[in-house]
């Protein structure tokens, strides 16, 4: 028993389930749910339908190529059962499930990062111009005056510094 | 090749009848309205035009007549000499001339009067000119009256003739009237030729047809001859002569040995030896006939030296008894004229200059038998095996079944202890197929322990580049607050346009100063009696228009706890409504019970139980 992929979405078809569409040239065609099945009658391209697994993959949305995937291969080589190599095995896809998914991860992270350094600028765009609607507004007056008492308190903290150091010197 | 066939032969009208059809084709198919105030040479054309088509109609029905009346000097002599022994060659040929001379006469009528009509002065002339032309022509026509029903005539008898092809493979007989010649054929063939025990029985000749070495073959029954000089034959017997002269067929000779034709033996010979010129070079059969009734042993020895001198000369001649009724013999006499036909038809044609043609591309393959004997083919290894003394092992495994049978209930089927394993502990492992979404299957591979060391290299040297390192990607405090901020200010932005929206249809409709203060005063009274109740209602009272009525959702109810409880109650009520997709508390439509979109068809993608 095998857990296929859908020919559409590329999700996947445990035994049971789904359907299965045999082309007259022997091609089989598995899909996961009608939904899938609906649209491949309707001829629809998966690579250009966004929801599904090719479309990312084509259009660099996610990790579409990396050794990870060298590893997991339908290999039609007759390999006979030995069960040290089958402990292996499990062990080694264990690993490779780890590593693959922190790739996957790392990619998807580098791919959002620009589009954050954008939303960032974008609220600091919004907070400098439209602050008055959540703050209320300060008038000329009240910008006159706090901007005289930054002033005044530069100079005494200068005064401040300017009469230790005569202290000092005397 | 000429096929006989003269049944397509079309009707020949009597001269009445193709008068009247010639006539009423000129009425029907020329212009019939004329005047005479019409130009004249309009008028002459008109005229012209009914005499020149009634010439060529009648030109083209004569012609053909004579088209398809066979001409007795084209057709093979067999029929020409048929022809004129039924239809008597000189009357046939003076019918067709002189239909042929009509013809030409109705031609010079034609163009005379044409001529005349070129000076025609009034219509009158003209009409009485095309008159005496039509009536000239059908003058002529009414003379040929004779001629047109002698070759109806000969038309119908034509086409009742057997359609005899002189060519073909042909058996013909003959002998005295009554000496079985027609029941001979009816044996042979599927034709039905009539037999009654009188003479002349038959009048005509008659074709049938028989198979013979997948061959298709022609059988000709004559009328009986009478023995006597040509000139006093009439016209049955001459049909059966006129057969025996021009067909190259194979002459079956029919003689009736009983004599209860009426006529003795020796009539029987002396017509024979007299006709016999008839058919030299042919292949001849002599069918003793009528042996049911006495066999050729018990003929007397005169009878039997008249037979021997009569036949026997000639080593050509076959004589062999049979009888029509009991049919012995019958099929005999028939293949042994068959194959002497063949081999005459033969010899006749290696005689002629032809044959080399198609001998020199003839070439007869005969393949010769092997003398050799092939032994069977036995392997060198297993030739040596042998000599080593090899034999087979006689040991022979034991089968599943045999052990069912010995272990009895104790048996338990075990397909795993023959798998050939590496390792045969492993042999009664559950093998695990799937992991986590993942087929174990697809990532077996016998290298796999040194792959993933390489891939464990793979990544230690991307952790070691840095890959993994990045910045932070937890804001900073400030970053914090200023998204804050933003969302604040987006939520604000947000109701703005919502309200702007809301106020849209207000600032379109043109309101009088009046109408804006009354409602403005409304407003304000509302929103103050909420605020203040009884005693800010006092204060504006100059404002109060109408006293503000509960809402009916709410009218008459307690307090804010009985509102709730109400609009629960509404909504409990309403669910099934809604689910139904009701109309109304009073809509008790029933749609159709069973829909049949959803209940007949074949079925699509889905399950029993889930569609």
């Amino acid at each position: 028993m095998r857990i296929e992929k859908c020919y559409f979405c590329s999700s996947n078809i445990y035994p049971g389930h789904g359907i299965n569409f045999v082309r007259n040239d022997c091609k089989m065609f598995r899909f996961c749910r009608s939904k899938c099945h609906k649209a491949f009658k309707m001829k629809r391209n998966p690579r250009k339908v966004k929801w599904t697994k090719a479309f990312r993959k084509s259009h660099g949305k996610e990790l579409a190529i990396d050794s990870t995937f060298e590893l997991e291969k339908k290999r039609n080589v007759p390999v006979k059962y030995n069960r040290e190599l089958w402990q292996n095995t499990i062990h080694a896809m264990k690993r490779i499930q780890e590593i693959r998914s922190r790739r996957q991860n790392q990619f998807i992270k580098q791919r959002l990062k620009a589009g954050k350094k954008l939303e960032l600028k974008d609220d600091e765009k919004e907070v400098n111009q439209h602050i008055h609607l959540i703050e209320p507004r300060v008038t000329e007056e009240e910008m006159y005056n706090a901007a005289l008492n930054k002033t005044k308190e530069k100079l005494k903290e200068k005064q401040k510094v300017l009469e230790v150091e005569s202290m000092d010197m005397d | 090749m000429a096929s006989y066939n003269f049944k397509s032969i079309t009707v020949v009208p009597p001269a009445k009848e193709l008068i009247d059809i010639i006539l009423s084709k000129t009425q029907r198919k020329t212009p019939t309205i004329i005047h005479k105030h019409y130009q004249i040479s309009r008028i002459r054309s008109f005229y012209m035009r009914k005499v020149k088509f009634t010439e060529s109609n009648l030109n083209e029905k004569l012609t053909g007549i004579l088209a398809e009346f066979p001409k007795i000097e084209d057709i093979h002599p067999f029929y020409a000499d048929l022809m004129n022994i039924l239809y008597d060659k000189d009357h046939y040929k003076l019918a067709l001339g002189q239909i042929n001379m009509a013809k030409h006469l109705i031609g010079n009528v034609a163009k005379d009067y044409n001529r005349l009509l070129k000076f025609g002065d009034s219509l009158y002339r003209c009409k009485q000119l095309k008159r005496a032309a039509l009536g000239r022509m059908c003058t002529i026509m009414k003379r040929q009256n004779s001629s047109l029903l002698y070759l109806e005539q000969v038309r119908q008898h034509l086409g009742r003739l057997p359609s005899i092809d002189p060519n073909t493979r042909t058996l013909l007989l003959f002998g005295f009237p009554n000496v079985g010649k027609s029941s001979f054929v009816n044996n042979i063939t599927r034709a039905n030729v009539e037999v009654q025990p009188y003479a002349f029985t038959t009048k005509s000749l008659y074709v049938g047809h028989t198979d013979y070495q997948y061959l298709r073959w022609q059988v000709i029954d004559t009328p009986g001859i009478l023995d006597k000089p040509l000139e006093d034959r009439n016209t049955i017997e001459m049909q059966a002569i006129t057969a025996l002269a021009h067909l190259r067929a194979c002459v079956v000779c029919v003689l009736d040995i009983s004599e209860q034709c009426g006529y003795s033996l020796q009539q029987q010979c002396d017509l024979f030896n007299n006709i016999k010129p008839l058919f030299a070079n042919k292949p001849l059969i002599v069918a003793l006939n009528k042996i049911d009734a006495r066999r050729p042993e018990d003929l007397s020895q005169p009878e039997k030296d008249l037979l021997e001198q009569t036949f026997k000369k000639d080593a050509n001649v076959l004589v062999i008894p049979m009888s029509t009724l009991t049919k012995e013999g019958v099929s005999e006499v028939q293949n042994t004229a068959c194959d002497a036909l063949l081999a005459h038809r033969i010899e006749q044609k290696m005689a002629g200059n032809k044959v080399d043609n198609i001998l020199n591309r003839l070439h007869v393959a005969v393949p010769k038998a092997s003398q050799e004997i092939r032994q069977p083919h036995i392997p060198e290894g297993v030739l040596a095996q042998r000599a080593a003394g090899y034999t087979k092992p006689d040991t022979i495994r034991k089968l599943e079944r045999d052990l069912e049978e010995e272990l009895g209930d104790d048996y338990i089927l075990d397909l795993k202890k023959h798998y050939d394993l590496p390792n045969p502990d492993d042999k009664y492992d559950d093998i695990p197929e799937v992991w986590q979404g993942h087929n174990i299957a697809d990532f077996v591979d016998p290298d796999i322990v040194q792959k993933l060391e390489e891939l464990e290299k793979e990544e230690a040297m991307l952790e070691e580049a840095g890959v993994y390192e990045s910045e932070d990607e937890n804001l900073t405090e400030e970053q914090m607050e200023i998204r804050e901020k933003a969302g604040l200010i987006r939520k604000e932005k947000a109701i703005i346009r919502h309200k702007h929206r809301l106020n849209k249809h207000r600032n379109r409709t043109p309101m009088s100063e009046r109408v804006i203060r009354k409602k403005q005063g409304v407003k304000r009274a509302r929103s103050v009696s909420t605020v203040a109740g009884d005693v800010a209602m006092e204060v504006d009272s100059k404002f109060q228009t109408k006293k503000i009525k509960p809402g009916r959702d709410v009218s008459g109810l307690r307090d804010e706890k009985q509102v709730k409880a109400v609009r629960i109650l509404k909504k409990r009520s309403q669910i099934k409504m809604n689910q139904f997709g009701r109309a109304g508390e009073a809509d008790r439509h029933i749609a159709a019970k069973l829909p049949k979109h959803l209940f007949s068809g074949k079925r699509g993608a889905g399950k029993t139980q889930r569609r």
